[in-house]
């Protein structure tokens, strides 16, 4: 696994990073909100995803959740919103929503960890659906299915959030720190373990590490992860709703991660931002009615055809060009292609 | 056909637009752009809206004063987040001027938020009905040509009091704010007339409704039930299925498609429902007739009779055509001529109903009582009575209205003392 | 609350709980030869409704519907296991992706043909109407009815799997599929058997639940999640287990209703969460 991160060196992700920043100059507005800014920030979330999913192999459907966990709390505590809710300020309320993102990735980590795999995807799933039924019937906290509106975010220096430039700024810097925290994490002995547990649990365990542990613990990073994206996605979509955190979002960042790829954590921002540009000009490319169509076959014909998305599609290409050099370095297996869960219990 | 011409021309007319043009285009041509529901177990709503703006729009022949109309539809999936994202593109991307839309209730009270934010532009409502959305914090962007729900039920109660003479209602309706709005506007009169009303909740997308009907009181006089579609069906074949025999008076959206087509055990129920709202298929005025007859017409495969939705937006998108007309198609100076001409307009719509707006761009019109009856092509509802000129207040004065508080599960409350 | 409330609501949640049973024992027979979890189950509920009703339209003979629905969802079922399913079998996650990827195309797919209306059977006559109960002196017949499906389709899939020799071949591949493979049996063949039963009886559902309850789009992710909740507080591949626990969810619905009808929908939920935390294999399921 290591060897993966090596071939994305340090440069390239330099380089990316610098186009990112550079390219507001050269976009209008709406590239800059609502393609670009939308897709780190929704890619955020997926990054939570794949991130468990690549270190961890937990592919979690509870992320658009706790994702919401944030947004809710942010848009409570809002000084904006319609209900008005607590009134703090934004600077207490962002740290805030954010610790409870990862509380509930925690708890959401404590009740999936005795269970892996394919269990873990259905019982994170009815966890997610539980929640976004019970948004939607809470009238007093969550103001039912109406949600919670103009949550419009705080000023950043002396501009709205809205403003295109802040939004795609702060959303990059948020993305990039992530991105890097996370590629961090998992060099540290912390992550070095938690990919020894995805690989074979039981020999982890044998040398004295605490499984349950470190997987509540990656939990806890993930909806930290999905935290951030959350506040994010709420000012942008200037409040909440139960549909917000429904089947449809759950599904919807699921296809972002799988279409990216469950490789490598880059996946996520570029499912998100192919999800992004499929979902605002299907209307133009194609009947939009027919949108889910679209979308699902191209999911299926990922998941069929690459289970890495098209990071594993460029790798392959890419290989096929560096077919000599590149020797017997073993490919990394993505939770796709192997089930860890039936190999161990 | 003739509608992806539209869209194809609209796109390329955009891209040129957006290389070329910029901001000048709004001399040229004028830029509508629709949200409505065209994905997901609303479509049918959506299309039908789809078919409303259609009729608006070639009454005038896509122009004014001589500029084209270019219209360019997005669909969502009556998700506000949906909605607005849909919008954005609308407004930052093909940088339409005016955008009608949405459908649904939480994606209206989105859009009003998002118009806020915006100027020189207007978002004029589709066909979406939260009291909400121009009751409490209206944004000056946003009109809304249509009624709402609490209006809609306006004078019911009073009905179903005194010429009924029902004393106890029970109340089936799902629990969220569009049921809240209509209880509310139901119960303002029935309660002051002196009747009683159990309420029975049920969460939106219940379909087994078994232990609601146990809980119906026995003393009830009739069932007030505020659900539409699946839930609407799901509720009236178990009440039958059970034998149930009370009277129904029914929410403005029971008595569509759903309803009204499938063949079943509720249709004996249905029959004779009583019900208000802004619109009914048989209604003696000739406008009326006229507007349906052109319908049928221009839309062999549409509805029998047009929908609640396809009236809504008919009627927002008539309200934009002849603000524009008044102004000669004039949006410059942020639209401030136009948003004026929409703030000032009095017309009538299909139903031959006056609609003018008050200080929250919240449209004042009448509403109509209406009873369900057997024809040859099936069931319909008839009109049968009216409440002129129904504001958002419900002719109460702002102070009374304020003190009412606004509609929730608990609020008003008016429970049979036992 | 009165003796005879309870007793209806009581009934209720029984009657709901069968039908939870007939489309949940279709996903748990699949996953319990395979371990296969089947996203696309919802999806085959809606096939079986859909299909039916169009058969429904054309002969307004409920029976036929019956038919055609399972042999629908069946065929349908079949396919996808040939074709999509069987040859990845073992990597579970990707053959749940597979299925989220199908649900979605033909969730569309069938809105572009049906519309978004929904839609709903009506019984034969000699099933409609209510029945002389005692205690509460009538009973809706279809709901009765529906304790007597389930319970056939549980007596049925018993007699399958415990006197014939595919339900030998399916025992045995659920203990050790390889060993199955070694002794000759062409398991991807029983697979595909199994996969079109289990989605029988998913379209089997779809008719009476459609006959219970209205459908349209959405109904399949109620169905997919009510089938997941069932054989997760069960436990999975345990027809027995799947009983339990569709009676549990049925009633659980039900009370949720009677008592606290605000957040009944998360009743349900909470139980899940708790069998979870306590025995995390499920009620009758076996510890992994």
């Amino acid at each position: 696994m290591t060897g993966m991160i090596r071939s994305w060196p340090l440069a390239l992700t330099a380089a990316v990073i610098a186009v990112l920043v550079i390219l507001p100059l050269l976009l209008p507005n709406f590239w800059i909100a609502n393609i670009l800014g939308r897709s780190i920030a929704y890619g955020i979330i997926a990054l939570s995803l794949t991130f468990l999913a690549t270190y961890g192999g937990f592919v979690s459907l509870a992320q658009t959740m706790i994702a919401g966990v944030a947004g809710y709390t942010i848009a409570i505590l809002a000084p904006t919103a319609i209900p008005a809710g607590a009134g703090w300020s934004y600077g207490l309320a962002i740290p805030f929503a954010i610790l409870m993102a990862t509380l509930a990735g925690l708890i959401v980590g404590a009740i999936a960890v005795r269970t892996r795999g394919i269990y873990l995807l259905m019982i994170t799933l009815a966890l997610a659906v539980g929640f976004s039924l019970f948004v939607q019937s809470n009238v007093e906290l969550f103001n039912g299915y109406e949600g919670i509106r103009n949550v419009v975010g705080p000023d950043v220096f002396g501009m709205p959030f809205r403003t295109p430039l802040v939004f795609y700024y702060v959303s990059l810097a948020t993305a990039v720190l992530l991105y890097l925290g996370v590629m961090y994490l998992v060099r540290t002995p912390f992550g070095l373990v938690l990919q020894a547990l995805r690989d074979n649990s039981r020999r982890a365990a044998a040398l004295g590490y605490n499984t349950a542990l470190h997987r509540i613990a990656a939990f806890g990073a993930a909806g930290f992860i999905a935290g951030c994206g959350g506040v994010l996605t709420c000012f942008y979509n200037i409040g909440i709703s139960p549909g917000s955190v429904g089947m449809g979002a759950t599904v919807n960042i699921l296809i972002m991660s799988v279409i990216g790829g469950l490789g490598h954590p880059i996946g996520a921002f570029i499912g998100a931002l192919i999800f992004t540009l499929i979902d605002t000009f299907a209307a133009s490319i194609y009947d939009r009615d027919r949108f889910n169509t679209l979308i699902g076959l191209l999911f299926l014909v990922i998941v069929l055809a690459s289970p890495d998305g098209v990071l594993g599609i460029g790798k392959k290409l890419a290989g096929l060009f560096r077919r000599k050099e590149r020797s017997a370095e073993a490919a990394p297996v993505s939770p796709a292609q192997a089930s860890p869960a039936q190999s161990e219990h | 056909m003739s509608k992806r011409n539209r869209k194809v021309a609209a796109i390329v007319t955009v891209a040129a637009a957006a290389v070329f043009a910029g901001p000048a285009h709004a001399q040229e041509e004028i830029r509508l752009g629709s949200i409505a529901t065209l994905e997901g177990p609303f479509a049918s709503g959506g299309q039908d809206g789809h078919r409303g703006i259609t009729l608006a729009l070639e009454e005038v022949n896509y122009e004014i004063n001589g500029k084209k109309i270019v219209w360019t539809a997005e669909s969502s999936n009556a998700q506000a987040d949906v909605a607005l994202a849909r919008a954005r593109k609308l407004i930052e991307q093909d940088q339409v001027d005016i955008i009608v839309g949405p459908l649904s209730g939480a994606e209206g009270i989105a859009l009003r938020d998002y118009s806020r934010t915006l100027t020189g532009k207007t978002i004029v409502n589709g066909s979406s009905a939260a009291s909400d959305t121009t009751l409490r914090d209206p944004s000056p962007n946003f009109f809304r040509f249509s009624t709402e729900g609490a209006q809609w039920m306006a004078g019911l109660g009073n009905y179903v009091f005194q010429e009924m003479g029902v004393e106890h209602v029970a109340v089936i309706a799902n629990d969220y704010a569009f049921p809240y709005a209509q209880v509310f506007g139901f119960m303002v009169d029935y309660c002051r007339a002196g009747g009683k009303v159990t309420k029975l909740w049920s969460p939106l997308g219940t379909t087994d409704y078994s232990s609601v009907i146990t809980r119906i009181p026995r003393d009830a006089g009739a069932l007030l039930v505020i659900k539409g579609g699946t839930d609407a069906l799901a509720f009236l074949t178990q009440y039958a299925q059970t034998g149930g025999e009370l009277p129904i008076i029914g929410g403005s959206i029971m008595a569509d498609q759903t309803l009204m087509s499938a063949r079943g055990p509720h249709q004996r129920l249905m029959e004779g429902m009583i019900s208000a709202g802004p619109i009914a298929d048989i209604h003696d005025d000739p406008m009326w007739q006229e507007w349906v007859e052109r319908y049928r017409e221009r839309f062999p495969d549409g509805l029998q009779s047009p929908s609640i939705h396809g009236f809504n937006y008919y009627t927002n998108t008539k309200a934009i055509l002849l603000a524009l007309q008044e102004v000669g198609g004039d949006l410059s100076d942020n639209q401030q001529k136009f948003q004026q001409a929409l703030a000032n307009l009095e017309f009538k719509n299909p139903m031959g109903a006056t609609v003018k707006l008050d200080e929250n761009r919240q449209a004042i019109s009448d509403i109509f009582f209406t009873r369900i009856v057997k024809t040859d092509d099936g069931l319909r509802t008839e009109s049968f009575g009216r409440a002129d000129g129904v504001d958002q207040r419900l002719g109460l004065s702002p102070e009374e209205f304020e003190k009412l508080g606004s509609p929730s599960r608990d609020n008003p409350s008016c429970p049979p003392v036992s | 609350m009165t003796f005879e409330m309870f007793v209806t609501v009581m009934m209720n949640g029984l009657t709901l709980g069968a039908l939870y049973f007939i489309v949940a024992s279709g996903f748990s027979l699949i996953f319990g030869l395979m371990r296969t979890v089947n996203m696309a189950h919802g999806t085959l509920y809606l096939i079986g409704a859909y299909l039916g009703y169009s058969v429904y339209d054309l002969t307004e003979n409920w029976y036929y519907a019956i038919a055609a629905g399972m042999t629908a969802a069946a065929v349908f079922g079949a396919i996808m296991q040939v074709t999509l399913l069987g040859w990845m079998q073992g990597q579970e996650l990707r053959q749940a992706l597979v299925t989220i990827g199908l649900s979605i195309i033909v969730a569309d797919q069938l809105l572009a043909h049906y519309g978004g209306l929904s839609l709903q059977f009506f019984p034969p006559d000699a099933l409609f109407g209510a029945t002389a109960f005692p205690i509460i002196e009538r009973y809706p017949t279809f709901r009765l009815f529906q304790i007597g499906a389930a319970v056939a389709v549980g007596v049925a899939l018993w007699l399958i799997l415990n006197r014939t020799k595919l339900g030998l071949m399916i025992r045995a591949g659920v203990d050790d599929r390889e060993m199955l493979a070694a002794m000759g049996v062409r398991v991807s063949l029983v697979a595909v058997v199994v996969f079109a039963l289990g989605a029988a009886l998913a379209g089997l559902g779809g008719v009476i639940g459609g006959s219970a309850q209205p459908f349209s789009q959405g109904t399949d992710v109620r169905f997919l999640l009510t089938s997941l909740v069932v054989v997760i507080v069960g436990g999975m591949g345990s027809i027995g287990g799947t009983a339990i626990g569709a009676i549990i969810v049925g009633m659980a619905e039900q009370w949720g209703q009677a008592l606290f009808p605000t957040y009944s929908v998360i009743v349900t939920f909470v139980i899940m969460a708790a069998v979870l935390a306590v025995r995390p294999q499920g009620i009758m399921g076996r510890p992994s």
